[in-house]
């Protein structure tokens, strides 16, 4: 029997629910049904979008199983996301373990599991776990981010789903994982690791982008001299912002700086010479002094500086000398990636067909079903990844501006409601929850638009796919159910 | 408080996501606003145009006989990813080509530099302008062929070997073309010449398009919105030519191993009768595969065939030009009807002499005409241009002759239906002031008065002053369309443009021109079937003279008048003369008297030898 107390606590989810976020919930689910239906629209064959046959069907029966699955996590009693988390993910981890042994090859990934009919990616239900199970982890009495023991057991409960989706090859869902470094930037991480990582891709994008591309007509890559200035640059930001000498920094900007151009024009005219070589000579020289300033002035913000530097030369390098033994099939991937070269038939396709789709959309679109590009199957995968192109196509700048704008606010309430949670347990698992959703927008949308790299990860909402919206759904709505409870007191 | 600390660190978060999607926006700003490449783009990827040409107007003369028409042409076409694997050696067969022509035309096709169009995947021209008959083969055994097509096209067919500088040509687009009109593609058809070319906006019509939709494998997925786009091809229209064809063989056959031109114009419509320019060739040689190499032999000729002299040579008028100066100076007042001027064997003042034939002297203006006295048209201009009590300066003189020069449609292009006209040149007082640093006068310039000097006019100017002088003082617009299918003529060739001179002037000069028929240089135009006025012309150049001559009939209310202007010819009576008038005679009576006939089948034969020099 259902007792009358129960009755009451589910008025009271009803009323304390955010319904902001599961209205904009509900438009984008709508939004992208309507995307599906474009996308897998044939002209010739036409056809009926709401026959379970067709894959505008089959998204509506996800679509309407998804909302029951939200009412039920509404309807649980909130306190059993004290207790579940850590079962929940050991099961998700042995999951995840055994799936390439269960799973068939489709295109090269091991990640789906045949239940009957249906197939299965447990790989999008990981993220809810993990995301509860690092929540709780963190929410500990006693626990501090500062400490290494700490961090590295919260990055442990990331990293090892990760690892397991890695052996899946399915690489893209695994480098959802790397969204996590926004919570833990939330909870107290040092923004410098953040800024380090960050760097880190920056170096890399540079330094590969404009690797055969020649300074001023001298020996000198532009893609090493620019790395190097950059570290010099960050460098004495650093020194500026950390150590608030400007004596330094001035020393670091004139000698390095100023050296670089001497013997830029040293190359141009006397003598043909790298001047990175120089730049390298300058960074290091620049660490040795930092050093030097350290033990003098009894600083270790200078040390910590010093190795960033350091570091960041031996960063750059070692990942040039990797690039340079990768397989060429390997190298070829990431040039196309950065633009060094044309590729219209393999990787480079799909983006280039995408560009198209959406480019000719123009201000207000070509209207609902009558975009050419994705009904003529131009672009790949239209339906699942690049499902954002029909968007583009059909809706125009308009549709699309609002799309985007709708996941904007989507993301920055998520970040408001995990701010109001009394308790650390919700604003963690808050912040895991916007991260995840954040970086999936954010990688998804810039590989459409040419802006980020190919990498296959569904569009929220939009893409085609059952284990997608569920596993989407599960981790949005186990939030709302958590913060529906933040008015109530614990026991 | 640490934690409070932290919590500042969700603006961070917000200002990420804020500053992702605004260049997301941007992004989309730039892609879907800014640059139309993509639309471009998108529609060649997913529209396949199919074009549907229209049939080309037909040309008929002004009888009605049909001169030009269409014939269908087969295109073979070949799309290369598909034709691997072709039994090349029955293809060949079965177009009767060898197999080093198949090879060399695929290394054609291939060859981006001659042909940068190329695709691998479009459908690229094999072969052009095959027959009916040369097809027939091919296309019963085209499905052992894949990836090789027939195209329909159709060429143009001619029914008489006349009129080629007339009827013009049609030939691919050039580049160009297709820059200034984006109406053309490459490989369309336009016309290159005469009045294909003139009057290629009517006779080409309207390109129909039918736009397919084509999926990523090329499948056909059917019309675009259900054919709501398409559009269904508009023929072109029909033109009549005001030509008489059969005036225009006559024309052609007399003018055979000379150089030169014939123009006829009906006065009172200024329709063009007949336009022979000599060498010709046959139009039928530059249609179908073989033009290129035909167009490029003719063009090679030394005696320029290709080149339209009727409108494009210019040529000193000679004494055909003396009608309008007595006009001018009976205008002006220079003259009347009855003034004399002394001949004593030419025009001798001041040292200057130019000399004239026997004839009586002093001589009035009437006979003057009928004997074309050099020493009247000398004396004239002299007096006009010595009058400084009616001009200032003999600059001003100039211009005031110059000005009745060009009401009389010469030092400009008349405007004719036809591409490529030349203005002729009628000298200013601009030109002579910079000739002799302005110190000049009437003697200077005295040749400009019997159509030597300076003076050049194109034979079809010449013939517009006789149908002038027909008219009594008006012109209409030379042409040569008599109809356009369906549209209204040009008001250009409607509109009658009158020149300084009144009337009753003219009537003196066909009085003249009368009688030089009667008795003057042109006696042996002169029949007992209806009068003739006439003028001859012996234009003084380089090398032998040029025989020229003007002439209409009947005297009241004309029904043609012809110019004859045959290089090196001689006196104007040798060629021009008897040209003229057998082609006034076929005009007017319809055809020629058996006498006529043998006179006509002479001066066929009779060639002048030209030399080898280029011209």
């Amino acid at each position: 029997m259902v007792s009358s107390r129960d009755n009451r606590k589910n008025i009271g989810v009803i009323r304390s629910v955010d319904w902001i976020t599961i209205i904009i919930y509900m438009v984008l689910l709508s939004f992208g049904w309507l995307s599906i239906c474009g996308a897998s629209y044939d002209f010739g064959e036409g056809g009926d979008i709401l026959s379970f046959s067709s894959r505008s069907g089959m998204q509506l029966v996800w679509i309407g199983s998804s909302l029951m699955l939200g009412m039920v996590i509404l309807m649980l009693d909130e306190r059993i996301f004290d207790s579940i988390p850590n079962f929940i993910y050991l099961v998700m981890l042995v999951l995840l373990a055994i799936t390439p042994f269960l799973a068939r090859d489709i295109k090269g990934s091991m990640s789906w599991i045949k239940i009957g009919n249906f197939s299965l990616q447990p790989a999008e239900f990981a993220k809810f776990a993990t995301a509860l199970a690092v929540a709780k982890y963190m929410s500990a009495y006693g626990y501090h981010i500062g400490r290494w023991k700490d961090f590295l057991g919260a990055l442990a409960i990331v990293m090892v789903p990760m690892m397991l989706i890695v052996a899946q090859k399915e690489t893209g869902s695994a480098l959802v994982y790397f969204s996590f470094f926004l919570m833990f930037y939330r909870e107290g991480m040092p923004g410098s690791i953040l800024f380090a990582g960050v760097s880190a891709v920056i170096y890399f994008v540079v330094g590969v982008r404009f690797s055969e591309e020649y300074l001023w007509e001298t020996p000198t890559t532009i893609g090493a001299s620019s790395v190097l200035m950059l570290i010099l640059l960050f460098t004495a930001g650093m020194v500026r912002i950390y150590c608030t000498n400007r004596k330094v920094v001035n020393y670091i900007l004139f000698y390095g700086v100023g050296g670089t151009l001497f013997s830029l024009l040293i190359s141009k005219f006397v003598v043909p010479f790298n001047v990175a070589w120089f730049q390298l000579v300058a960074c290091v020289a620049v660490a040795f002094y930092l050093i030097y300033m350290s033990l003098s002035a009894r600083l270790r913000h200078y040390a910590f500086i010093s190795l960033f530097t350091l570091g960041s030369v031996a960063f750059f390098y070692s990942s040039d000398f990797v690039l340079q033994r990768m397989e060429p099939h390997q190298r070829t991937r990431i040039q196309v990636l950065l633009g060094m070269k044309d590729d219209p038939t393999n990787a480079g396709y799909n983006v280039i067909q995408a560009k198209i789709a959406i480019g000719s959309g123009g201000l207000m679109g070509k209207g609902f079903l009558n975009g050419t590009q994705t009904k003529l199957k131009y672009v790949p995968e239209q339906d699942t990844d690049f499902i954002f192109c029909t968007v583009g196509e059909e809706e125009g700048f308009v549709g699309s501006t609002l799309v985007l704008l709708l996941y904007l606010a989507f993301i920055l309430r998520l970040i408001y409601v995990a701010e109001r949670q009394p308790y650390a347990f919700g604003r963690i698992y808050g912040y895991c929850v916007m991260s995840i959703f954040l970086f999936h927008v954010f990688i998804n949308i810039g590989m459409v638009l040419g802006l980020t790299p190919v990498i296959g990860i569904p569009l929220p909402f939009f893409s085609y796919g059952g284990s997608s919206l569920w596993g989407f759904t599960i981790l949005l709505f186990i939030f709302l159910r958590i913060d529906a409870g933040r008015n109530r007191l614990r026991r | 408080m640490k934690q409070y600390e932290l919590e500042k660190r969700k603006y961070v978060l917000g200002g990420v996501a804020i500053v992702i999607i605004f260049v997301f926006i941007i992004r989309l700003f730039s892609l879907q606003i800014i640059s139309d490449d993509y639309k471009k783009n998108a529609d060649s990827n997913a529209f396949l145009k199919r074009v549907q040409f229209p049939a080309r107007g037909a040309i008929t003369d002004r009888t009605g006989k049909l001169m030009v028409y269409n014939q269908p042409a087969y295109d073979i076409m070949v799309v290369m990813t598909e034709q691997r694997g072709v039994d090349t050696l029955a293809l060949c067969q079965s177009l009767g080509i060898t197999r080093e022509y198949y090879d060399k035309r695929m290394a054609e096709i291939k060859d981006r530099r001659r042909n940068p169009g190329y695709s691998r995947y479009t459908q690229q021209l094999f072969m052009a302008q095959l027959s009916p008959e040369e097809i027939s083969t091919f296309q019963e055994k085209m499905f052992r062929f894949p990836g090789f097509s027939v195209q329909k096209r159709s060429i143009r067919q001619y029914n008489y070997p006349y009129a080629a500088h007339i009827l013009g040509d049609v030939g691919e687009v050039s580049p160009k073309d297709i820059e200034k009109d984006d109406y053309y593609q490459r490989g369309d058809y336009i016309g290159k010449q005469g009045v294909e070319r003139s009057y290629e906006r009517y006779l080409r019509g309207e390109k129909g398009m039918e736009i397919l939709l084509r999926d990523v494998h090329g499948r056909i997925k059917g019309n675009y919105k259900d054919g709501a786009d398409d559009r269904d091809p508009v023929p072109g229209k029909n033109l009549t030519l005001s030509i008489d064809l059969e005036l225009q063989a006559l024309g052609e056959r007399l003018m055979e191993g000379k150089l030169g031109s014939i123009v006829a114009i009906e006065p009172s419509s200024g329709e063009i009768l007949c336009m022979v320019s000599s060498p010709t060739y046959d139009p039928r040689v530059m249609t179908g595969r073989q033009r290129g190499k035909n167009h490029l032999a003719l063009s090679r000729d030394p005696m320029v065939p290709l080149l339209n002299r009727s409108i494009m040579g210019v040529y000193p008028p000679g004494s055909t030009f003396k009608t309008s100066q007595a006009l001018t100076f009976l205008q002006e007042g220079v003259i009347s009807p009855s003034t004399a001027y002394p001949c004593p064997g030419g025009f001798h003042f001041r040292g200057l002499h130019v000399g004239c034939h026997g004839h009586p002297s002093p001589i009035a203006l009437v006979p003057g005409i009928a004997t074309s006295c050099n020493a009247y048209f000398c004396w004239g201009l002299h007096y006009m241009f010595s009058n400084r009590n009616k001009y200032e300066t003999v600059q001003d003189a100039m211009t005031q002759w110059k000005d009745y020069m060009v009401s009389m449609g010469f030092g400009y292009r008349l405007g004719v239906d036809l591409p490529g006209e030349s203005r002729g040149f009628i000298p200013n007082a601009a030109y002579y002031d910079r000739a002799y640093w302005s110190a000049w006068s009437a003697l200077t310039v005295i040749s400009i008065s019997i159509g030597q000097g300076e003076v050049t006019l194109t034979p079809l100017q010449i013939a517009n002053l006789c149908a002038t002088i027909a008219n009594r003082g008006y012109f209409i617009t030379p042409h040569v369309v008599k109809e356009v299918q369906g549209e209204p003529l040009d008001t250009l060739y409607t509109q009658k443009r009158y020149t300084w001179v009144e009337p009753r002037h003219y009537e003196t000069i066909v009085q003249g021109m009368r009688s030089a028929v009667t008795g003057g240089t042109c006696k042996s135009a002169n029949n007992p079937w209806y009068e003739v006025c006439g003028k001859t012309g012996t234009a003084q150049n380089k090398g032998r003279d040029h025989s020229a001559f003007i002439g209409f009939a009947p005297r009241e209310n004309p029904k043609i008048a012809v110019s004859v202007y045959v290089e090196n010819g001689g006196w104007g009576a040798t060629y021009g003369v008897p040209i003229g008038a057998l082609i006034i005679e076929k005009y007017i009576r319809g055809s020629l008297s058996s006498e006529s006939v043998a006179k006509a089948e002479m001066l066929r034969s009779n060639h002048i030898y030209y030399g080898k020099q280029s011209r």
